[in-house]
């Protein structure tokens, strides 16, 4: 189990001071003006070093996503853009990060913006979220109250802004591209790519986008050392991450842990365990609606790192833990889930507009095996001919879970049907 | 937009929300006020009893210079934004999976029983609406709803009663976990950050 010490969020459950004072006196804000003073090329080599993948889910370098900042804009400013668009199905942790640790947000982004240039950065926070978006705003203000952001910086010598813009609904805007058109007062449809928003992102600029947990480990990476970061966890699986753990466990909660800590030990050293015990688990969905679940067989010995989970088909994308005991309808918490997919859809792309609400149709009539065996494999080869054709991953994220299910679940799927056509109300083959 | 929605004629902001929009428009580079679209609208809706008319959006494509068709087409791409009357209370219950796991069919059930309304339907005293809603993000501490600005969490039938006579006899339910929690923590004893009510280890 990871020491309190090695944890990073040290206020994560907001029962100390969440004020400027407060996050000073746990470490926050200290040699700030230094780190910045070691310049870009430093910052960005730390970060890398350091082995952090992006937190929102793709899991992507973020000292590498920095890297691709262009030196020279021809004038254009450059903008950080800081996603706490949080909504993947599972996934809270954003959350907690602005309401009880707000400054390390803060300290991060400016960090983040002397890594790649930026003069300002735009948090885009999810519309529901308007009391964390309030606690992030008193951080902001403080913070330029104490001269630590805003005209030369911390006394660094740089400028930088830092602003909250509020979203309004939309599951999309959490696609970063989709987030930058969000941001510049259009509907939340993703850009194709390229260009990548390194060289034309909000405004036409230069623009990184982060998640809020990858931003708010920074200050940490660089006061710590890359060395301590990357000595947490496996090779290419660095650092501390911070779990949200839902669904049937005696304890749901959210707890920082060291990456590549087993998913067992997870459940019950943090969240008291399966409810009923570990034999009763049916299934975990690993990383967010997005990843396709994994049944208990798989569970036992599952490392929760990004190579770790793919090693089982899954993946950590947000490191949402959803757990499903036995007296779960797993087919009928597939189908949830597809209607979210279906409601979220942007309907920009056909195979996405159209596939997602035809997959929730089909896997309503599979929660009472309304459907012939058939269409199993034609659900199947639909949910093959949405992946990977559209432009961005929600229609993959909508095609992955019901891949899980099939792949892991068609014995119950079939027994569902049979048990309808034995009864004499089933789908004519 | 339906037609069946009775529109005001117009919409301007009150001189205190005028005061609000230089703060909105200074968050954006010159000649990007189209970025104010979406806090305007917000602002607009909060003036305008939680739902945004017609003349409210024309008002605020005037003052971001965008055509109307763009604002609309903002204002019907977000579900945030109340596009007919709305409810006092915006009871906006999530059910997806996390919650669904947890018991949100009960909270959802409890809602509809005790106000005698379905989904997208309105109390007849204009004081409930009762939305059924995506992931709202509070996972680890489902089943939740959020009501106005504000989350409850950890519900069961119990507290969502309890939560809904609060709001009956007019008071204010105090937001948050509705259980012996603070907020994300295991309930009970912590299993990590064990100081964190004493000195911190920084």
């Amino acid at each position: 189990m990871l020491k309190d010490s090695d944890r990073i969020f040290q206020n994560l459950y907001g029962l100390k001071d969440t004020s400027l004072a407060g996050a000073k006196a746990i470490g926050d804000w200290k040699d700030t003006k230094k780190l910045i003073a070691k310049g870009r090329e430093w910052l960005v080599d730390e970060v890398k070093a350091s082995g952090l993948r992006g937190r929102g889910g793709a899991g992507f370098g973020t000292g590498m996503k920095w890297s691709f900042m262009p030196k020279e804009t021809g004038g254009r400013p450059v903008f950080l853009t800081i996603n706490a668009d949080e909504g993947e199905p599972g996934t809270c942790k954003d959350r907690e990060i602005m309401r009880n640790e707000p400054h390390k947000l803060v300290e991060g982004a400016l960090l983040a913006a002397a890594a790649v240039g930026a003069c300002a950065a735009y948090v885009y926070v999810r519309g529901e979220f308007l009391r964390e978006a309030e606690a992030l705003q008193r951080a902001i203000d403080e913070a330029y109250d104490a001269g630590l952001i805003g005209k030369n910086s911390c006394g660094a010598g740089i400028d930088f802004d830092m602003y909250v813009h509020l979203g309004a609904g939309a599951y999309i805007c959490g696609e970063e591209s989709a987030l930058i058109e969000s941001l510049e007062g259009k509907k939340g449809q993703p850009r194709l790519k390229p260009p990548f928003p390194a060289n034309v992102g909000l405004y036409g600029c230069p623009t990184t986008v982060n998640n809020v947990e990858s931003i708010a480990v920074v200050p940490a990476i660089l006061r710590r050392g890359a060395k301590w970061f990357a000595s947490i966890g496996r090779e290419n699986n660095t650092g501390t991450k911070l779990f949200c753990i839902s669904g049937h466990v005696n304890n749901p909660c959210t707890v920082e842990e060291a990456m590549g800590v087993g998913m067992r030990e997870l459940i019950e050293t943090h969240a008291g365990g399966v409810r009923g015990g570990w034999d009763n688990l049916l299934a975990v969905i690993p990383g967010g609606s997005s990843v396709p679940m994994m049944p208990k067989a798989l569970c036992e010995n599952a490392i929760m790192d990004f190579d770790g989970l793919r090693e089982h088909g899954s993946g950590l994308g947000t490191a949402a833990v959803m757990v499903m005991d036995k007296s779960t309808d797993v087919v009928k918490a597939i189908a949830r889930l597809s209607r979210f997919y279906a409601h979220e859809s942007c309907g920009q792309c056909t195979p996405c507009r159209e596939g997602t609400g035809w997959m929730s149709r089909m896997m309503q009539r599979m929660v009472t095996g309304d459907m012939t065996i058939d269409e199993i494999d034609m659900l199947q080869e639909v949910t093959k001919q949405i992946e990977g054709q559209t432009i961005c991953a929600l229609g993959d994220a909508a095609a992955w879970p019901i891949q899980g299910l099939i792949r892991h679940f068609r014995p119950e799927i079939e027994r569902r049907i049979n048990d309808r056509q034995s009864s004499g109300t089933g789908r004519a083959a | 937009m339906s037609t069946t929605v009775e529109q005001p004629a117009d919409f301007k902001f009150s001189a205190e929300n005028k005061k609000k929009l230089k703060g909105i428009f200074a968050k954006y580079p010159k000649g990007r006020e189209a970025s104010a679209v979406m806090p305007l609208l917000d602002l607009a809706q909060r003036q305008h009893q939680g739902w945004l008319p017609r003349a409210a959006m024309d008002h605020v494509a005037e003052l971001v210079g965008l055509a109307p068709m763009r604002v609309y087409e903002v204002a019907t791409f977000y579900t945030m934004y109340n596009l007919a009357p709305i409810g006092e209370n915006h009871l906006q219950v999530c059910t997806n999976l996390p919650c669904w796991l947890r018991g949100s069919d009960e909270v959802m059930g409890t809602c509809k029983k005790k106000l005698g309304i379905d989904v997208g339907e309105t109390t007849e005293d204009g004081k409930f609406s009762l939305s059924e809603m995506e992931c709202l993000g509070a996972c680890v501490n489902a089943p939740m709803m959020q009501i106005n600005d504000d989350y409850y969490e950890d519900l069961d039938e119990a507290s969502t009663a309890a939560l809904l006579d609060t709001l009956q006899s007019g008071g204010t339910p105090t937001p948050g976990p509705q259980n012996s929690r603070k907020g994300c923590e295991p309930e009970g004893e912590l299993t990590s950050l064990k100081d964190s009510k004493g000195k911190a280890d920084a």
